[in-house]
């Protein structure tokens, strides 16, 4: 591991989380082949909260959330050096399955990807993979009801999931989701394609949804951060060495870094002013 | 000159400008292209069609109907039916395409699937597309010499064992369905494979990463996801070798024996259509070729018959599973 006061890179200063946290998230290195895409990072999910990541583009942040269930190990080249506890078990150690991983913490991917079968069949399908006794139908109208897409699909359940508009789509997907009702639910910008309304009702699903379960959110949109996130990450970029890594500059409630942030990369970057 | 009311109406600095004059003229010259090459295949199929049926006019005015339930073939009694040849030709591609059809789905599945590294894949790709260029002669003679004599045994204790069993309710005495069946089956995977190979591609990766993302099993992804998804293509794969199993003729008429008989047997001789035509040929008079020109007309119908109705179930799982109309 790269000791970081030889480096002399920027690490950020230490989020104390008030609560339990459920996703103790500590990255050293993230490497895609030769690429160091993250490094010294230390993010702890908490638990019934939404935890906000913000930054610019290519800064890492659906690496980060895309680790948080294993979804990178489909990356030949992809590394992850570090740890990340969750109910007291590292998620990369060596005994533990992704595929188990990934039945507790769910994600919502920021480009909307229905499985070609009906609408139905897609939301069923995590309660089919996990088994589920209970009255299937009933949950999944339950989930397309949460995720705003009930009333756009109600007559047509039957029809393929793919025939539906990009908006809808992501709905969906976000129903598939929610329909298992994972422990951790990951979110990697569930609202880019949706407008306004169905924007607020997935955030209201968002906050609904921290009651039971914990959610990390990855968004480019500042307010829809400061509306529903109760603790922001702000990741930037490191370009100083030629590479382009993504590192944690500041995190902390999410009031306080859009009011009172510490450090000048964030006031910069929240208030929209770039050198 | 092109009409475009906007060059004007726009403001000055655009760069925007309709296509040319020129453009235009290529375009319409690569429709009339497209169109005269469309049209010059159905005009061909259509001709092809229509030599043969006029060929065979005047069996299908003495046989009629009673030349496709008819079973027996003999040109000195100016006797002539085919029921045993349809049914050889149907049931010797549907085995090869069950056997076909499951090598070919599962070693796509094998190459696509990151079972085996890109470089491996590039030598099985490879290696299975050369099936595809042995000619059928060859798949005749290693039938001969090798594959009837390796089935012997085998079919030999199926028999002894399973003689209840219609499937093996005869003895392999020599060429016959089984052999016939199982290099139909190796000629026809190259083709299921590759277009198999190339449906599970067209998945785009966010699929993939879908199903992985709601914790399935890597059987789990493939049987529940990937499969139902490249069902359409899989399933062109699956019509395209049928056809071809329905029309080879070499390889068969050297492996299946040129008997006229009706038997779920595997191990029993049959003959199919095409097998039928090719070894009656050369030594058929003016009325037998007739007969025979009928017997490729019908050959011709079922391959149209089993085509549309590939295509009517391609287009019905397009619908369910990719909601397209
Ligand atoms: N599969 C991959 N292989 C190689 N490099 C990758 C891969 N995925 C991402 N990267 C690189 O990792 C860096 C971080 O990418 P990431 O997708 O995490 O950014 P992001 O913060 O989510 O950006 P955005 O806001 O645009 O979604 C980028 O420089 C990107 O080029
Ligand atoms: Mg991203």
């Amino acid at each position: 591991m790269t000791s970081l006061s030889d480096t002399g890179e920027f690490i950020a200063k230490k989020y104390e989380p008030k609560g339990p946290v459920v996703l103790d998230c500590q990255v050293n290195n993230i490497y895609y082949g030769d690429f160091r895409a993250v490094r010294d990072s230390h993010i702890p999910i908490e638990k019934n909260k939404v935890t906000g990541f913000i930054g610019p583009s290519g800064c890492g942040k659906s690496t980060v959330l895309r680790s948080m269930n294993r979804m990178n190990d489909l990356i030949d080249s992809f590394r992850f050096d570090g740890s990340i506890q969750y109910h007291s078990n590292d998620i990369y150690g060596k005994k533990i399955d992704p595929v188990v991983v990934r039945r507790y913490i769910g994600m919502v991917f920021q480009l909307p990807n229905p499985f070609s079968m009906s609408i139905y069949d897609n939301v069923a399908f995590g309660l089919r993979l996990n088994g589920y006794k209970g009255d299937e139908e009933e949950m999944v109208v339950k989930a397309l009801k949460r995720a705003a897409i009930w009333d756009d699909v109600k007559d047509k359940l039957k029809n393929s999931g793919l025939s539906l508009s990009g908006g809808q789509q992501q709905r969906l997907c976000i129903a598939r989701a929610i329909a298992t009702e994972p422990d951790v639910l990951l979110m990697d910008e569930p609202c880019s394609a949706l407008d306004p309304i169905a924007t607020r009702q997935v955030e209201e699903l968002m906050v609904e949804l921290k009651e039971h379960y914990s959610v990390a959110l990855v968004t480019h949109n500042m307010q829809q951060a400061t509306r529903v996130a109760d603790v922001t990450a702000f990741l930037g970029v490191d370009i100083s060495k030629g590479g382009r890594t993504g590192y944690l500059v500041e995190m902390d409630d999410t009031h306080k870094i859009f009011e009172d942030p510490q450090q000048k990369l964030t006031q910069q970057y929240i208030r929209g002013e770039f050198s | 000159m092109v009409h475009d009311p906007f060059k004007q109406a726009s403001s000055a600095r655009t760069l925007s400008a309709p296509p040319s004059a020129n453009d235009y003229m290529k375009d319409i010259v690569f429709r009339a292209f497209a169109y005269f090459c469309a049209s010059a295949i159905i005009l061909l199929v259509v001709y092809i069609v229509f030599e043969i049926g006029s060929e065979a006019l005047p069996a299908i005015k003495t046989h009629g109907l009673g030349f496709i339930t008819g079973t027996t073939w003999d040109a000195n009694k100016g006797e002539f039916g085919v029921l045993p040849e349809i049914w050889g030709t149907l049931y010797s591609a549907l085995i090869a395409l069950v056997i076909g059809g499951v090598f070919g789905v599962g070693i796509a599945i094998f190459l696509t699937q990151s079972f085996v590294h890109a470089k491996l894949e590039l030598v099985f790709r490879t290696t299975i597309e050369l099936l595809a260029a042995i000619p059928s002669v060859v798949y005749g003679l290693w039938g001969i010499y090798v594959l009837i004599p390796l089935l012997r045994p085998g079919a030999l204790w199926l028999h002894e064992t399973f003689d209840w069993v219609p499937l093996f309710s005869t003895e392999l005495s020599g060429p016959g369905l089984a052999p016939a069946a199982l290099v139909l089956a190796i000629m026809i995977l190259p083709t299921v494979a590759a277009i198999s190979v190339d449906a599970f591609k067209r998945i785009p990766y966010r699929v993939k990463e879908a199903a992985y993302g709601m914790g399935a099993t890597k059987w789990e992804v493939i049987l529940k996801v990937m499969l139902p998804t490249a069902s359409s293509g899989i399933l062109a794969g699956l019509v395209l070798g049928f056809g071809r199993a329905l029309g080879e003729t070499m390889a068969l008429a050297m492996l299946i024996g040129n008997v006229n008989n009706i038997s779920f047997s595997l191990f029993s001789p049959a003959n199919t259509l095409a097998s039928l035509l090719a070894s009656t040929f050369p030594e058929a008079g003016d009325i037998e070729v007739q007969a025979l020109m009928y017997a490729a007309l019908v050959l011709l119908v079922i391959t149209f018959i089993v085509n549309v109705a590939g295509l009517a179930i391609q287009q019905y799982t397009m619908r369910k599973f990719e909601g397209k109309k």
